[in-house]
């Protein structure tokens, strides 16, 4: 087997060249986006850098307090930027919502995926428990994001339709119906289209990942399988409780629109 | 009946004293932003009153579930929602949304021919003129057979002379089955023609209640 190539330095440096040429680029055509190209390279920097040393410090120093806080701090952080990437106005409510329904559904794929599928032992081992973690709750907050978006969207553009099936007594879940299902689709396409190409149009970082650092290529596409599914069923499970929860906020205890 | 004890809503009703018999044809008559609509939906919570409380059977409606007093008193808006799908399709979804089913398609025909349609049951909905789908909306509510219609502004897309055969058909069926109808309109001609009880609103307040 070949032998692991570490990156050198002018090889990293050789990458930020291919960027610099892209701002080049980018300023040649007129594009005005370099501040943000520019902006989202060094902090993707900075960001991995530090998650690398967080994460070498976790595995040496392995512990289920450790990794329970790394987890805690994953979800805190995703459901933030869940609120702060929806271009649209929410109420109170649908936030606790949209934060229930990340740390459960997460969590609950996530023990799943731990506990039966991997038999992870000791549980906590954070080489396992973390990249899992991150990339369960990254798919589940990219599916609610998109998932908040069209709920929000269609129980305000859509409140006639809503307010006649009301007025032709449909309880507020079937009246919201069309609405919600809408909103579960556009969460779980990405997800499942992703699928649909994986292996053949792209293959996916993980496993790419795993096949540069020296893993065998079938060793790398068992667990990008798994992967794979549990995202699905991390995805599928947060945004169903999103939306089953979601749709409730909009209604009075009267079952009136608000 | 209907009873109204000092009902406020927002600023934009105010009654201190109404009743609206039932088994009779009351037309809610008034100016356009008078609150006509906003009544309406207050006898069937679409929105509840801030202050006071509306009787029905002398029962305070804030008591009552909602979605069972909906399927009680059905309400047909000024502009109501037409699914896709077919003529079938869409007069069947009254009865769906209120889970009841129907045994065949003979009072299916039978209402078509009350509401003046002449369309197979088959056709797309696509192929109908906008006072067709009113037409049809108003069949839809007649098939769900509730106790009470509020209807508002049923004829506002018709022509004159659909208006006169549907909006008699429909009093008819009312009167035949022992039915309530509440109906919002502008037209002094059809609160005239039709109307047992006659409420008048200007600017949020009951100005005259009269029976004929």
């Amino acid at each position: 087997m070949d032998k692991v190539m570490d990156l050198q330095i002018w090889q990293m440096a050789a990458a930020y060249i291919f960027i610099i040429i892209l701002l080049f680029i980018v300023r040649l055509r007129g594009i005005a986006r370099e501040k943000e190209i520019l902006i989202s390279s060094v902090r993707m920097t900075l960001q991995l850098i530090l998650t690398g040393y967080v994460l070498m410090y976790l595995f040496d120093n392995s512990n289920p307090f450790l990794t329970i806080l790394m987890i805690a701090v994953m979800e805190v952080f995703a459901v933030y930027n869940i609120f702060k990437r929806v271009n649209v106005n929410l109420s109170q409510k649908l936030k606790k919502i949209i934060a229930i329904s990340m740390v459960v559904g997460t969590t609950a794929s996530l023990l799943y995926f731990i506990f039966v599928v991997i038999n992870l032992s000791p549980w906590y081992n954070p080489r396992y428990f973390i990249p899992i973690a991150g990339m369960l709750i990254g798919n589940s907050m990219t599916g609610i994001s998109l998932g908040v978006n069209r709920l929000v969207d269609g129980m305000t553009t859509q409140k006639h339709l809503i307010e006649s099936s009301l007025m032709l007594g449909a309880t507020p879940k079937v009246a919201s119906k069309e609405i919600v299902d809408n909103a579960f689709d556009s969460a779980i396409l990405p997800t499942i289209n992703s699928m649909v190409g994986m292996g053949i149009v792209f293959l996916p970082g993980m496993m790419t990942g795993q096949i540069l650092s020296g893993t065998s290529p079938v060793t790398a596409i068992g667990y990008q399988i798994a992967i794979m599914l549990g995202i699905l069923g991390s995805v599928a499970l947060t945004v169903i409780l999103f939306v089953q929860l979601g749709y409730k906020t909009f209604f009075n205890e009267q079952q009136q629109l608000i | 009946m209907f009873r109204f004890e000092d009902i406020k809503y927002k600023e934009i009703l105010d009654i201190k004293q109404l009743t609206i018999p039932l088994h009779q044809i009351t037309c809610i008559v008034g100016e356009s932003g008078s609150g006509k609509t906003t009544l309406l939906r207050l006898l069937n919570k679409m929105i509840s009153a801030t202050e006071g409380e509306i009787y029905y059977h002398n029962t305070p409606l804030s008591s009552m579930d909602s979605i069972a007093l909906r399927r009680e008193i059905v309400m047909l808006p000024q502009t109501p929602v037409i699914f896709t799908g077919t003529v079938k399709d869409n007069l069947l979804i009254g009865l769906k949304f209120s889970e009841k089913t129907l045994q065949n398609d003979e009072k299916l025909i039978e209402i078509l021919k009350m509401i003046d349609l002449n369309k197979p049951l088959e056709e797309s909905i696509e192929n109908l003129s906008g006072g067709e789908k009113q037409r049809l909306a108003l069949g839809r509510v007649v098939l769900m057979e509730p106790e009470v219609f509020l209807l508002d502004e049923p004829s506002s897309a018709l022509d004159e002379d659909t208006e006169k055969v549907v909006i008699e058909q429909f009093v008819h069926f009312s009167k035949q089955h022992n039915k309530t109808l509440i109906m919002v309109t502008h037209s002094k001609a059809i609160a005239q023609a039709y109307s047992d009880y006659q409420v008048e609103i200007k600017n949020g307040q009951v100005v005259s209640q009269k029976g004929e």
